[in-house]
């Protein structure tokens, strides 16, 4: 039976074998750098230390995502405190000669940047730091130590009750506050019930999941456990994207690791508690990441959503009350059980407490990972973390929140960045995912990229989602090509209130999202293209009968 | 609906409640597991519905039969919301008519629905539907996609140009036959229904030729062959029959 000294014993051990090695190498393995043959990197820093004879003074380890994707592929050195970007596998004796005579200047880049140097860090405060594929370093930066501690000193109410103080809301998307989804779980009757972390990430440009699943697979199992003893749930399920290749096999190899130490399993820590975590894989569809269509998948049925309510809580994975959390809101469980709710709670704002991971993407100078307090302005996010648009142009607009959020202007930078006030924005906080828009970017294209992706993604059962975004999409397509009139404009207005009011889930109610917010902020160039259509319209007036046709 | 069966809810269920509350400005009481959809219908006010069929499952596909409930701004599919104590509901409303009006429009745009050709003219439910709403015209553009037919079934013919989705046959050969011969295969617009993996329904291994697919089906999608225009009248509504001498077997 593991115990608080057994974990501490394998703490120690672990950090005296790092301490015994003078010099850290540690070499970026998530995905993006590793698209940019990290692994190669690694392969040849580990040759140039064994040529140079420094094997008995420095050790090479493959950790988790850094950040800076677009520097990638990173190393750092952990003591000096040095990060290399935009290593190449040749760089590699170079780092290794210049161990603890300085830095290699040319590919040296600042720790001290805004970048780095403006984020707080709580769900990834290990990603980079530890090496994801064994369990003894998480142990050694206090993994499961909340768990342990958690089982033998508090009751399950207790921990609900901590979860509820902290005032932590719901990563996925719409900010539910965690502690009364437990809660509702934990009261509901049955003694059996089921824990799902939900790592369906499917927003254009969001990776938050992936980097946290790839980086730091024993905190999601930790925060899952701590949810298993809260509601009283013996099995839990994590819902992977199959597109994730690495984060499931990191998770699989985490989950042997986990039952071999005995923090899951049987009678975790010698209490009465058991949890066993097992994964399934989503087949690639962005509908399956609503709770009630990954209920369906889960089960083995058609990746479909049905009505709520009954909501997962009262009835869910094959009718049993079941708790369905995302990655991240999971992976803020340990540290809010290890520091307590108050430490929690002192971070954000009133009412979204905490720090949130934005992925930045598109045309932004830092593309990448950061995780900062709820609340911080927009603008912070974008020009002093991300660096603004690159290449001198100017920026145009944020898309948060992926399909299901909005476009968010200039002048809508100076707000804080929480979920009250992005839904002010017309937006979502969504799950993560920052978009950037320079001035080259067309938002009727914007609009019309998503509307692809809502069309695509839409699972078919209810009519007004199916068909009213293939017709959005369509007329989307007219405007952009210059082939519609103002006549297609309120065709597609109308359109977007019938979608949005009348749909089944919340994929087809948020599907108008995008062009919404960019016919609000962006009227104009809808009415330019409007224009160009009605002035060739105009050109083939003759031509053009009424549409009109008869229906019945 | 006059010729509706009386429902369960003939007999006394002690163990559920009663509950009160408002339709249209009219009170009425309704037990606490019936939908809003039961709760109008019993008293006479009508809801337009389509994939909903008494003796299924309700699913929620279709969304014409939204309405709103006072106290919230989002709107509930009656076929699939309880209904509450307090709740004052409104049926017919300028909106919530434009949203069904569209809903029906955009069935209509989706395949090719060419009713004076179809054997259901006459029969179909979404025919009535766009009748009764006043759907003349479409405003959104036809999309005229290409299907198939599949006449491969020795006694019954299945057009996809006339299908809603609104999974009656799933249904009814699933919940009822229990041969679950139908399902869907695809997504969003592509999403179609399918016989057995996908495969010819006259070659399907589990389909026992009921027909029961054919008569709930709202439209000429499911029809029997030899059929000409006007000819395909269905029986839709012996399902709650069927039902009520399964569980008098039962009992």
């Amino acid at each position: 039976m593991i115990s608080i000294e057994d974990l501490s014993q394998i703490s120690q051990a672990e950090k005296e074998a790092k301490d015994a090695v003078p010099n850290q190498i540690n070499v970026c393995v998530a995905a993006s750098c590793l698209s940019l043959q990290s692994d190669k990197v690694m392969e040849e820093l580990e040759k140039a230390v064994e040529a140079k004879g420094k094997k008995d003074c420095c050790k090479v380890r493959g950790v988790g995502c850094m950040g800076l994707c677009a520097a990638g592929p990173l190393v750092a050195l952990e003591k000096e405190r040095i990060l290399y970007q935009g290593v190449k596998p040749e760089d590699a004796p170079e780092i290794v000669d210049a161990l603890g005579a300085g830095p290699v200047a040319r590919i040296q880049g600042d720790l001290e940047a805004p970048f780095f140097a403006r984020q707080q860090k709580i769900v990834l405060e290990n990603c980079g730091r530890i090496d994801p594929e064994r369990i003894e370093e998480y142990v050694a930066v206090d993994g499961y130590l909340a768990l342990i501690d958690t089982l033998t000193a508090m009751t399950p109410i207790g921990v609900v009750q901590q979860v509820t103080r902290s005032g932590l809301r719901g990563r996925g998307g719409a900010g539910y506050p965690t502690g009364l989804k437990w809660a509702t779980v934990s009261k509901a009757q049955g003694t059996r019930k089921y824990v799902v972390c939900n790592g369906d990430e499917g927003d254009p440009g969001a990776f938050m999941d992936r980097a946290v699943l790839e980086s730091d697979p024993h905190r999601i199992l930790e925060g899952m456990a701590l949810a298993g003893y809260a509601v009283g749930a013996q099995q839990g399920f994590v819902y992977v994207r199959a597109e994730y290749p690495l984060a499931i096999k990191r998770l699989k190899l985490a989950i042997r690791q986990a039952e071999k130490l005995g923090v899951l399993g049987s009678n975790i820590g010698g209490t009465t508690f058991s949890f066993s975590v097992d994964i399934r894989l989503g087949a690639g569809a962005f509908v399956c990441g609503e709770e009630t269509a990954l209920i369906a998948s889960v089960e083995g049925g058609r990746g479909t959503p049905r009505p709520r309510p009954p909501y997962p809580a009262e009835s869910g994975l094959w009718g049993y009350p079941t708790l369905i959390n995302n990655v991240e809101t999971l992976a803020n469980i340990p540290a809010i059980l290890r520091n307590g709710p108050e430490w929690f709670a002192k971070i954000g704002t009133p009412k979204s407490r905490g720090t949130k991971v934005f992925a930045l993407a598109g045309a932004i100078a830092n593309t990448g990972l950061i995780e900062v307090p709820m609340g911080m302005p927009l603008r912070e996010i974008i020009f002093e973390i991300g660096g603004g648009a690159p290449d001198g142009k100017a920026f145009k607009a944020v898309q948060t929140g992926g399909p299901s959020g909005g476009c968010i202007p200039e002048s809508g930078l100076d707000q804080p960045c929480d979920y009250e006030s992005l839904a002010k924005l017309g937006s979502i906080m969504g799950s993560g995912g920052m978009i950037v828009m320079d001035e080259t970017s067309s938002m009727v294209d914007v609009a019309k990229f998503f509307m692809e992706f809502c069309m695509d993604e839409s699972c078919g059962k209810c009519v007004p989602c199916r068909v009213g975004t293939a017709q959005m999409h369509e007329l989307l397509r007219q405007i952009s090509s210059g082939e519609a009139t103002s006549r297609e404009l309120a065709l597609l207005e109308n359109l977007c209130d019938v979608v949005k009011a009348t749909s089944l889930c919340g994929l087809g109610q948020s599907a108008p999202n995008p062009v919404l917010s960019t016919l609000h902020y962006f009227r104009h160039e809808y009415e330019a293209k409007i224009a160009a259509g009605e002035a060739a319209a105009a050109g083939h007036a003759a031509a053009h009968a009424s549409p009109a046709g008869g229906a019945a | 609906m006059s010729a509706r069966p009386p429902a369960k809810s003939a007999a006394p269920v002690a163990s559920s409640k009663v509950k009160t509350l408002t339709i249209d400005d009219r009170l009425v009481s309704a037990r606490e597991d019936e939908s809003i959809l039961d709760a109008a219908r019993q008293n006479g006010i009508q809801i337009p519905t389509l994939c909903n069929l008494d003796g299924l499952t309700p699913v929620g596909a279709c969304r014409l039969c939204v309405v709103e409930v006072k106290g919230s701004n989002k709107l509930f599919a009656s076929c699939v919301t309880m209904v509450a104590e307090g709740m004052d509901v409104v049926t017919d409303s300028e909106r919530l008519q434009r949203y069904r009006k569209t809903i029906v429009e955009l069935l209509f745009s989706e395949r090719n629905h060419v009713c004076a050709v179809c054997v259901s003219n006459g029969h179909c439910e979404l025919q009535n539907l766009a009748q009764a709403l006043g759907v003349t015209h479409l405003t959104v553009p036809y999309r005229h996609p290409k299907l198939p037919v599949d006449a491969s079934h020795e006694r019954f013919v299945n057009d996809h140009n006339r299908c809603v989705l609104c999974q009656r046959c799933v249904r009814v050969c699933g919940e009822v036959e229990g041969a679950h011969t139908w399902d869907i295969n695809g997504r969003g617009i592509g999403a179609r229904v399918i016989t057995d993996l996908n495969q010819p329904w006259g070659s399907s291994e589990t389909c026992t030729g009921c027909g029961k697919c054919v008569q709930v089906c709202p439209t000429g999608a499911l029809t029997e062959k030899g059929k000409s225009v006007r000819e395909m009248a269905k029986q839709s509504r012996f399902l709650p029959y069927l039902t009520m001498m399964r569980e008098d077997r039962h009992e």
